[in-house]
């Protein structure tokens, strides 16, 4: 096949393969060497964003890992390789951090820009757990910038309660702190892309 | 890097793999005026009865024209760990947004050829029986994804994972991590050199015992194609008695979990070939064939 820049036209839609819980042992696999540093720890313009992952009794999980991915403080998406192996310098956009013992995740980044002028910024974030079936997509909201936020067309269609679950704090350092809740009161929003309203179907 | 490993630093979980005490406070009788009998341990027998009834409800609702599911259940109670760890609320629809239409870039910068192969981490050979699992990763509409990153980890021949929390009392092999890692050619294929896993004893209740299989984590061409799973073997007898694979309810869906024996793939007086393709979420994005291609994603410098 050669590229010619036409429309593929869409023979048939295949049914995607179902996800399985990430489990216990995911330890020695996911994790590598600076895996939590989209930017060097203490570089210009460089934050924390930390959190506690909660289950439906309100105690840390010590077994989920969690994955950003978002732009950078332009807004630009970007494109570059090298998120596995660092080099310290590119900033990749893709971040993943096991949480510990005590159920708290951190990176090290940067805020994300607005992708589109006037657009509310946010991280995309993918959360695995042991005893999570599947894995769940949310976002991150900066807290600043009320009538982007206002203007949001997913945090505009969620109630105020479930819509705070979804913006981040601001700390006095300037880093931010988001707590992920997967069950229960504060339940955090989790996303559904595909528009079936199947996935993972309550019984 | 698998050299590198320090078994201590890991902090994947405290707990290993069962719940029962935060479970079974769920299922004690209200607090009565005598002593509570010691909880009874729960049974294969007892799990499978389970099983079996969400089986037939589901199969009734199939009946009364409900939809055929595709994923797992989130909320699927013979997993006891997922009890706790399940949302009750739906998932809430959102149109994917800009970073979410992107995916993270990997390339040849982030994985080395070599780490493709699970057998030649180590000075020796590794123990157990030598396979090729190998396939396609494919979006929706079929069309490759070419230059992503796929990670799988699996348990030793043993059904052993190089994991401190992994008490099983089966023997480790210094030659053998179970960790591997590629990047999908241009027609989006993958290819492993492996052991096979042994299947794995776990507490989610007595006697149970998890099926063969090899954890895969996989990325499209969008952040919202993010999976990972589990492939399993052929034939596999412990099937209809685990509740990771059960959650899916619905028995083609399941299947799409196995992988076929492949004799083409299986080299001669060398290793047993296993074929298995995976299909990532549609995407609905207008895509032109230059995309579709793979001219993104794949780090040509």
């Amino acid at each position: 096949m050669k590229p010619s820049g036409r429309k593929v036209t869409i023979m048939s839609k295949l049914t995607a393969t179902p996800g399985q819980t990430v489990g216990p042992f995911y330890g020695y696999a996911l994790p590598y060497e600076k895996d939590r540093e989209l930017l060097a720890p203490g570089s210009p313009g460089s934050l924390r964003l930390q959190g506690t992952v909660y289950d439906g009794a309100g105690h840390p999980i010590p077994d989920a890992i969690l994955e950003i991915w978002q732009p950078d403080s332009e807004g630009n998406i970007v494109r570059r390789t090298g998120s596995l192996v660092r080099d310290g310098y590119t900033f990749t956009g893709f971040g993943r951090s096991a949480v510990g013992n005590s159920g708290v995740y951190t990176f090290t980044t940067l805020n994300p820009g607005p992708t589109k002028p006037g657009a509310a910024a946010f991280i995309s974030v993918a959360v695995f757990a042991r005893g999570l079936m599947n894995r769940l997509f949310t976002r991150i909201y900066l807290p600043e910038n009320e009538e982007a936020l206002a203007a949001d067309p997913l945090l505009s269609s969620l109630d105020p309660e479930r819509r705070k679950t979804l913006i981040a704090r601001r700390d006095a350092d300037g880093g931010l702190t988001w707590d992920i809740r997967l069950q229960g009161e504060g339940e955090t929003v989790f996303l559904d892309f595909e528009g079936t309203g199947t996935e993972g179907a309550a019984q | 890097m698998p050299e590198d490993v320090n078994l201590e630093t890991y902090n994947a979980d405290a707990l290993t793999e069962d719940l029962a005490d935060a479970v079974t406070d769920l299922h004690k009788p209200a607090p009565q005026a005598a002593p509570a009998p010691a909880p009874r341990v729960e049974t294969q027998q007892d799990l499978s009865a389970e099983i079996k009834a969400l089986g037939e409800a589901y199969a009734e609702a199939l009946k009364g024209g409900a939809p055929k599911e595709t994923q797992p259940r989130l909320d699927f109670a013979p997993y006891r760990s997922s009890i706790l760890r399940h949302p009750t609320k739906s998932l809430h629809h959102a149109d994917p947004e800009t970073i979410e239409l992107h995916s993270p870039a990997f390339g040849h910068q982030d994985v080395h050829a070599l780490e493709s192969d699970l057998t030649i981490q180590h000075n020796g050979e590794p123990q157990g029986e030598r396979i090729i699992v190998a396939g396609r990763v494919l979006d929706g509409d079929g069309r490759p994804v070419a230059g992503q990153l796929v990670e799988i980890w699996q348990a030793n021949s043993s059904g052993r994972y190089i994991h401190k929390r992994d008490q099983h009392p089966a023997p480790l092999d210094p030659n053998f991590t179970g960790v591997g890692r590629c990047i999908t050619g241009p027609d989006g294929s993958y290819r492993f050199t492996t052991i096979k896993p042994g299947a794995y004893p776990w507490k989610n209740h007595l006697n149970a015992w998890r099926p063969a299989h090899i954890h895969f984590s996989l990325f499209g061409t969008e952040f919202t194609q993010r999976i990972v799973t589990q492939m399993y073997f052929p034939g596999d007898q412990l099937f209809p008695l685990d509740p990771i694979y059960q959650s899916i309810v619905d028995q083609d869906a399941r299947d799409r979990l196995v992988a076929s024996y492949d004799h083409d793939l299986t080299e001669p007086e060398w290793a047993l070939g296993y074929n298995w393709d995976i299909v990532l979420t549609g995407s609905k994005r207008t895509w032109t064939e230059n995309e579709a291609l793979g001219a993104e994603g794949d780090d040509h410098e």
